[in-house]
């Protein structure tokens, strides 16, 4: 019982520590690519010391509301840190929260933040949460779609049985449902996570801004929680792709040496996942807001496509 | 005499003195009485179907009650459901009811609400409205079902015309009202008049002894007439019209008791009729409830995405809730009928459950919508805003509300959308003979419903965002007060219900698994096991909401704690929104809920298509300089603009074809009567 209880505190631990330095990682492979130097893999980790030092502020007329969204987020993040599969398959809080219940809860973070958006009483909050909210109600069925697809052949939607499911019979991952389906849900993390083409995430230019609008009113500790939430997110639909696609290494019992062995694939998976969607938005622009639709669309397509396949082709 | 002939008894007596209490003089005693007498008749409610659901049964009949046929009452846990549901809607709004009316005394100048609320009418209609609504399910005959729903029908269009003096939209929407609920009863009616002729009996026992035995087609026609007339009921496209019309017109209390009871006996009938006396049905029948559930769903919520009125709002999101229990049902019925059981028991389950959920957050919705309304005289979000200091205790409450409306964790919403995805992601079978119709509708049913909980998060955050919360973006909005005490406390017992159904579901989930037991097709099981965590019987599935919510506030108070710590930990200051470096934002140009709803909204045109109006006005000295700019959009119901007028078109065309045959001349009406005559023996002498 000891161990798999070590598992999740380390698991949880990791996913903290090494949000941050996902972040940086992912802006050095850019800057590197654009011919820059960088600001090298700690800075993320000074900015959130920085701001920890300062003063927060609240704007006029705005609620309680305003001040608990990024402890909402935060603790969404961390409370899918602990119960989702992503170093051992073998937590104890495994049953409380499936795929769906994941998905609810990032859900909620964003929900939470588009809420602060409204009472901050600004033109750009209200945007930037009409934006996140729209994003995010057209990228729920594909998530929902392609996780039914990832299910169908389980016959659960637990993660763990998902990702030991796919480490046992390695030959479904190269089915085409979980092909269909892992493109599907790669739009998807790039959607959710704010990524090119959908979000900016470098931008501070107003009108084109969808979660700096959002957030823009915070500051001091209130803006450090909402970082380090918004990167812990990353981090987690990221780190979900990888061990529901990629699922080798994850531990399946809990003893020191594959907990520790299950750590460090986890890390270096999410670094390379990060490193190739850093890379890939060296090549792109922004695409403006109404086209994301189409994108959600498209691989709403693959997901339906995902299980008619493993319907139609098991 | 049991305890639910008893609860029975006291909601008629409560109903009778009702009556009586429409003589007293004084409006405020009788405000006061008519709410206590709601609150009785829930309260009998409560009693009659918690009895119920536990298992006791009651029948009782009164002759020569009904003139050609008898008064029959029988209550088995299907009506004990029903019968406990309205109940615990009255006893809320009951207490709610109390405080609405009076004027709040330390606003000056504003308009005094209507005098509608404390006319003797109305005042008499809301515990005989709630006592129907609480007797139909019980109904154990055909005649004695009809005739209790057509007296909810009538007593709740009194209610919904309360205030049609001071508003002309009221009359407006009393006539839809009664136009679609008398559409509606037409089809029940012969729906249940071929059943109970083609059965020889109009009993419901009897009834459900002889169905099966009826040919398919008989089935089939009195299936889907009963599904036409309790859909409309339910508020399902494209029957919905009346609700988007009726619910924001009426009193906040009876938007109320109409969004979250009375819908809900649409899926009794459907239930009753469907599963129990005509036990099951083949498989199309629930293929096309699923059908029709999805698109009300999509429909619902798009249209509440849109609307501004946060009634109407409201009333497009009954629509929406009660689409996806129709998926439910209709899924159930679908697995049902090929003799999944499992998978049946699993998704009646979840769309019961969601009847209950929405019931308990449907009913804080209304209420919080009329405590605004009270003391705002606003509807329109886009005139709200900053409420959340000004009324605090509603705010919450209505916050509670929005959390389970939007089906998001750690609301109570989430939970029975949970059950119902998992019935519906359960519905491949891992190996097993591939169904062509499954495989195509189960996918698509998932991202109907998908969407429609991705749109509703859109939807609620709308609604409380921009009507609660910054700042006030009118004068009638910066000058609300907290409403009375009573409207309080009735918003605050149905708060605690959802909040009870979100954090111990599992004591809900055992009450509701007996109905099953009346669906001969479903039979007797328990679809979920656990204690603290709700895991799925005969699948692989399990999710805890209790540790869900303690792991959220848990993480909350790490985060805070340790924040605080690593933090300078100096206090938080207030200061101005950041305005570009230049002006102070006024509230003008927060978001509205128009502005919020618009990137939806064109992404969804094509359903939508909203009306935009641009008037640009300029200064007389120049063309080229512009005085104000008003803009307008307006978003209709499509349904309602292209489906009906052809309709409404062609009755108005028969009428004046009528108006032929009355011409004033007594030969031809004379002659009218002896056609009629010898047409009559004639008809008699060829079948006798």
């Amino acid at each position: 019982m000891a161990w798999p209880v070590a598992g999740v505190v380390l698991q949880v631990f990791v996913v903290v520590a090494g949000a941050p330095v996902l972040i940086a990682l992912m802006r050095q492979v850019r800057a590197r690519l654009e011919g820059r130097v960088g600001a090298g893999l700690s800075q993320p980790w000074r900015d959130l010391r920085k701001q920890l030092a300062k003063e927060p502020m609240a704007p006029d007329g705005s609620t309680v509301l305003f001040t608990t969204a990024p402890v909402v987020v935060l603790s969404s993040a961390l409370l899918i840190a602990a119960t989702a599969p992503f170093v051992s398959t073998t937590s104890p809080l495994d049953g409380m929260a499936d795929l769906y219940a994941v998905v609810a809860l990032l859900l909620v973070g964003s929900t939470a933040l588009a809420l602060a958006g409204l009472d901050t009483g600004s033109a750009f909050g209200g945007m930037g949460s009409s934006r996140t909210l729209t994003v995010a109600a057209l990228a729920e069925p594909t998530l929902l779609v392609a996780g039914f697809a990832l299910s169908v052949r389980v016959g659960s939607s637990n993660l763990a049985s998902l990702v030991e499911h796919a480490q046992r019979a390695p030959s479904t991952i190269f089915s085409p449902a979980t092909l269909l389906a892992a493109v599907a849900l790669w739009i998807v993390v790039v959607a959710e996570t704010g990524r090119l083409p959908v979000d900016n995430p470098a931008t501070h230019l107003e009108l084109t801004m969808i979660h700096e609008a959002t957030i823009l009113e915070y500051a001091g500790r209130d803006l450090a929680v909402v970082e380090l939430g918004s990167a812990i997110r990353l981090v987690i639909l990221l780190g979900l792709w990888g061990n529901l696609f990629l699922p080798w290494g994850v531990a399946t019992t809990s003893t020191p040496g594959l907990l520790a062995l299950g750590a460090i694939v986890f890390a270096a998976k999410v670094a390379v996942l990060g490193s190739v969607l850093a890379a890939s938005e060296v090549l792109m622009a922004k695409w403006r807001l109404f086209r994301v639709p189409e994108l959600l669309a498209g691989s709403f397509l693959f997901g339906v496509l995902a299980v008619s396949s493993s319907f139609f082709l098991a | 005499m049991t305890l639910v002939g008893a609860g029975l008894l006291l909601v008629s007596c409560a109903a009778g003195l009702a009556l009586l209490m429409a003589m007293a003089p004084s409006a405020r005693t009788r405000g006061f009485v008519s709410g206590a007498l709601t609150c009785l008749v829930g309260l009998g409610g409560v009693l009659a179907g918690s009895a119920a659901l536990l298992g006791s049964t009651w029948s009782a009949t009164a002759t020569h009650l009904l003139p050609l046929s008898q008064g029959e009452l029988t209550v088995d846990r299907l009506s004990g459901l029903f019968v406990f549901l309205v109940g615990a809607v009255a006893l809320a709004t009951g207490v709610y009811s109390m405080g609405y009316p009076q004027a709040p005394r330390h606003v000056e100048g504003m308009v005094q609400p209507a005098h509608g609320t404390t006319s003797r009418t109305a005042q008499a209609a809301l515990p005989l409205f709630a006592a129907a609504m609480v007797l139909v399910p019980t109904a154990g005959n055909v005649t004695t079902f009809l005739v209790l729903w057509e007296l909810m029908a009538l007593v709740s269009l009194a209610l919904v015309l309360t205030e049609h003096r001071s508003r002309p939209e009221v009359g407006q929407a009393g006539i839809w009202y009664a136009a679609m609920t008398h559409a509606g009863l037409v089809a029940i009616l012969l729906a249940l008049v071929i059943l109970s002729t083609e059965a020889g009996s109009e009993s419901f026992a009897e009834i459900r002894d002889t169905a099966p035995a009826l040919s398919s087609g008989t089935q089939s026609l009195v299936f889907v007439l009963s599904f036409v007339g309790f859909g409309s009921k339910a508020g399902l496209v494209p029957l919905h019209v009346w609700l988007p019309r009726a619910h924001p017109e009426a009193p906040s209390y009876v938007s109320a008791l109409m969004s979250a009871a009375m819908v809900n006996l649409g899926l009794y009938g459907v239930l009753r009729v469907g599963f129990d006396l005509l036990g099951g049905g083949p498989r199309w029948w629930w293929l096309l409830v699923l059908g029709v559930g999805a698109l009300s769903a999509l429909y619902g919520v798009l249209q509440a995405m849109a609307a501004t009125d946060l009634k109407r709002l409201l009333a497009y999101s009954t629509t929406e809730n009660l689409g996806l229990i129709f998926v439910g049902v209709g899924a159930a019925g679908t697995f049902a009928a090929t003799g999944q059981r499992t998978l049946a028991g699993l998704l009646m389950l979840a769309a019961v459950l969601h009847t209950v959920n929405h019931a308990a957050f449907k009913t804080l919705l209304f209420m919080g919508a009329g405590a605004v309304l009270r003391s705002t005289h606003l509807r329109d979000l886009d005139a709200m805003g900053g409420l959340a200091r000004r009324m605090p205790f509603t705010t919450a409450f209505v916050g509670i509300g929005a959390l389970a409306a939007s089906g998001l964790p750690p609301g109570n919403g989430f939970v029975s959308e949970w059950l119902l995805l998992q019935g519906l992601i359960h519905s491949l079978p891992v190996s097993g003979t591939p169904d062509v119709a499954v495989a195509i509708v189960m996918p698509l049913a998932v991202g109907a419903v998908a969407l429609t909980a991705g749109l509703g998060v859109a939807t609620f955050v709308k609604a409380f965002g921009v009507g609660f919360l910054a700042r006030p973006r009118s004068a009638e909005a910066a000058a609300a007060a907290e409403v009375p005490g009573t409207m309080r406390v009735g918003m605050a017992a149905a708060a605690v219900a959802c909040g009870l159904l979100a954090l111990a579901p599992l004591a809900p989930v055992r009450a509701l698994e007996s109905v099953l037991g009346v669906m001969p097709s479903i039979g007797d099981r328990r679809p979920v096991q656990g204690a603290v965590e709700l895991r799925l019987s005969g699948i692989t599935g399990s999710m805890s909401p209790l540790l869900i919510a303690l792991g959220l506030a848990g993480g909350a108070v790490l985060a805070t704690v340790v924040v605080r710590g690593l933090g300078s930990g100096r206090p938080r200051r207030t200061a101005l929104v950041w305005g570009c470096g230049g002006t102070r934002l006024s509230p003008r140009m927060q978001y509205t809920a128009t502005a919020y709803a618009e990137p939806l909204t064109r992404v969804f045109d094509d359903v939508l298509r909203p009306e935009h109006d641009v008037d640009v006005t300029h200064y007389q000295e120049s063309r080229y300089l512009v005085e104000s700019v008003r803009y307008r959009q307006r978003v209709s119901d499509r349904l309602e603009t292209r489906l009906y007028p052809p309709l409404l078109a062609a009755a108005n065309r028969w009428g004046q074809m009528a108006r032929r045959l009355q011409d004033g001349s007594v030969h031809r009406y004379l002659a009218y009567g002896l056609v009629g005559l010898l047409l009559v023996l004639m008809a008699l002498g060829v079948t006798a």
